[in-house]
């Protein structure tokens, strides 16, 4: 203890460097605090939550996917008979292409939106919070009430959407006959929903960029389209890497909305993946298939996310 | 290159209640380098841009040599701006970044290409000329920043806005001396603003010591040390700053308390002032041998190279700045001389002139 005083008092640089960090990381290595591993029960109450919120619930469709469940005593061990059947399923494959391809078109769409909203809110002034309340409305509003609102709007004969496009353009619309316009809805539905979300996460990494940025620019002779190009959208990678990622999950799990604006239909044109989830789980009863349905739904988002967030923070390096 | 005039000059944020540049003509000369020094917030910053452009002046009108610029945008003023921290175009290789002022203006590719060779050569950047800009370390990165402004062919001058405060001591003058190289080699007008005394001192030409929004002072480094014009710059430049000491004119005499430290220079006024002194200048004698002042040691703070021994003349502390092994120790009555030419004797901030020798000569 004495040496280590010494080497503590001499003036800084006259002290030999060569055995000053020796003799720190042996005084290190002799721990003398008393050791108390009770903290430990304090994870317990998250511990305890996890469990009763994901572990719980996910294993009990674990359970409900290797079983043919005819009631509560009688079930049968199928292994995973089940999965085989479910990923063979024509319509659930169905599912699963036009799941997907809503869930490019619903990025496509509205991570630019989003950006482009972004980039034109204004940066300063009283605009400022009425431009955000205004972007931000939609995103208040409940998914059922969404769908309700939409499957209005749309309508041909009370909505005012649906009789514009009608009666104004001239065109024959009708969200409830016709498999594109349905889809087209449900499309509209959630970029009007959602884009405000792209917009705000952008909009708060545009305004996280230092000035200097914006005078160095000025003094290179950028034009608008360079600044943006090399400033702002490098810098809003962070923001964006999150809403491709939570624009992907939530669009690829779609529920309500469309339940609520065409029931999957007309025919199976707006069947999601979910909608048809809920049919065979909740309609038909059938746990067995929706177990495993549901396990490999889940495992599909995950990898999916995880594919997106390394190559998105992949190629920023 | 020109050089670059400011003709009432202001700029206020707030419509004119306040100024924050207050309207200065000025002119700085082509070819020199300048430092511009002040404390936080005293409009440094603020004049730096209007020089860029990126402020339009509240009233003035700005020149580069006989062309008026003060309604020309940045991008039309050929300034190099340099600031506080690297800014670069994250994504791009060092090449691009340097190429980007120069593309930006539709240069052709092959004058694109001769500029930034000679500019990374001139920097030191060629070994890295391929490497991504954000993987550069700071001192580095602050390099690139430059190296975008000097590629453009006539810059009119080099703005510097703190340009070491990222970069750690060590490399700090490594870069300082860089920085002086590249002017000597380039000719370029430079203006490198830092609140650091030393910094400004040991790189410019000429110091600039800017205040609340005016400047109070320019000069060479040693004038400014010597004969401040300014109270300001008498506490801001040196380490410890100038003593101020109040004081009194009366019968041409000035006097601390009772005691008389030197004659008033004719013309002035009787009246209170202030004397200022540096700590380098006051000298710790004998009662018998010299007018002074009567003080009391409060503490001696030993530096190794010299000692600064902290002393109390009535209610006001005056610093001396003496040889090593001073023999003063605390509480002990000391007698401070204060020579004449060195000291000075100022009114509402302002020098108002020179102490001179009490009877006519300087006793020693």
């Amino acid at each position: 203890m004495t040496e280590r005083t010494t080497v503590a008092d001499s003036p800084a640089g006259v002290a030999e460097p060569a055995t000053a960090p020796a003799e720190q990381a042996k005084d290190t290595r002799v721990d003398a605090r008393p050791k108390n591993n009770r903290a430990w029960w304090l994870v317990l109450p998250v511990v305890v939550s996890v469990a009763f919120t994901a572990v719980i619930p996910l294993m009990t469709v674990v359970n409900y996917s290797v079983q043919d469940v005819f009631s509560p005593s009688e079930r049968i061990f199928v292994g995973l008979e089940w999965f085989r059947d479910v990923a063979r399923d024509p319509e659930v494959r169905g599912a699963f292409v036009r799941t997907l391809l809503f869930s490019a078109q619903v990025l496509l769409i509205e991570i630019p939106l989003g950006v482009a909203i972004a980039v034109a809110m204004p940066r300063r002034g009283v605009s400022v919070s009425v431009a955000l309340v205004l972007v931000a409305l939609p995103l208040l509003i409940p998914w059922n009430v969404v769908g309700t609102i939409w499957q209005i709007f749309a309508r041909g004969d009370i909505g005012l959407g649906g009789w514009a496009i009608n009666n104004v353009l001239g065109v024959n619309f009708n969200y409830t006959l016709d498999s594109t316009d349905a889809w087209l809805t449900v499309l509209a539905m959630d970029v009007w929903h959602w884009t405000p979300l792209v917009a705000l996460l952008a909009y708060a990494g545009l305004r996280s960029i230092p000035q200097p940025y914006f005078q160095a620019a000025q003094i290179d002779g950028a034009s608008g389209w360079a600044t943006f190009r090399h400033i702002q959208l490098p810098r809003l990678r962070g923001v964006l890497t999150i809403a491709i990622l939570l624009r992907f999950m939530d669009s690829f799990m779609i529920y309500t909305e469309p339940f609520v604006v065409t029931g999957g239909g007309p025919g199976n044109a707006t069947s999601f993946l979910s909608i048809l989830l809920s049919k065979i789980a909740v309609g038909q009863f059938d746990l067995g298939p929706a177990g495993a349905f549901s396990l490999l739904y889940f495992l599909f988002v995950q990898v999916l996310c995880y594919v997106f967030f390394t190559v998105l923070t992949r190629s920023g390096r | 290159m020109a050089d670059i005039r400011l003709e009432g000059v202001g700029h206020s944020y707030d419509g004119g209640r306040t100024w924050a540049l207050k309207p200065m003509t000025w002119t700085w000369q082509s070819s020199r380098a300048y430092a511009l020094l002040g404390p936080s917030g005293c409009g440094k910053t603020t004049l730096l841009n209007i020089i860029s452009g990126l402020i339009t002046p509240t009233v003035g009108r700005i020149w580069f040599g006989e062309r008026e610029v003060t309604g020309v945008p940045t991008a039309g003023r050929n300034i190099a701006q340099v600031f506080q921290f690297p800014v670069l175009y994250e994504e791009m290789s060092v090449y691009d970044n340097l190429a980007f002022p120069l593309r930006n203006r539709k240069f052709p590719k092959k004058e694109v290409d001769q500029r930034v060779r000679q500019v990374s050569q001139l920097l030191g950047l060629d070994q890295v000329l391929r490497r991504r800009s954000r993987r550069l370390d700071p001192g580095r990165q602050q390099i690139v920043s430059l190296g975008r402004g000097l590629v453009r062919p006539q810059v009119a001058a080099v703005l510097l806005d703190e340009p070491l405060t990222v970069v750690d001591p060590a490399l700090k003058w490594t870069l300082r001396s860089k920085l002086k190289e590249i002017h000597r080699d380039t000719g370029h007008t430079l203006i490198y603003v830092t609140h650091d005394q030393t910094e400004a001192l040991t790189f410019a030409d000429e110091v600039v010591v800017l205040n609340d929004g005016a400047i109070v002072q320019a000069g060479e480094p040693a004038e400014l040390f010597l004969s401040p014009s300014h109270e300001f710059v008498g506490h801001f430049i040196g380490s410890p700053g100038m003593n101020m000491v109040p004081a009194e004119i009366a019968g041409g005499v000035v006097r601390v308390g009772a005691a008389g430290v030197g004659a008033a220079p004719d013309g002035l006024p009787p009246g209170p002032v202030r004397i200022g002194v540096r700590p380098e200048f006051v000298r710790i004698a004998g009662p018998g041998a010299s007018p002074g002042a009567g003080a009391t040691v409060t503490g001696i703070d030993r530096m190794g190279a010299y000692d600064l021994v902290h002393t109390r003349v009535g209610e006001h502390p005056v610093i001396v700045k003496t040889e090593a092994g001073s023999a003063c120790e605390p509480d002990a009555a000391v007698f401070l001389h204060f020579p004449a030419d060195r000291t000075f004797l100022f009114r509402d901030e302002v020098r108002c002139g020179s102490l001179a020798p009490l009877n006519g000569r300087e006793p020693s």
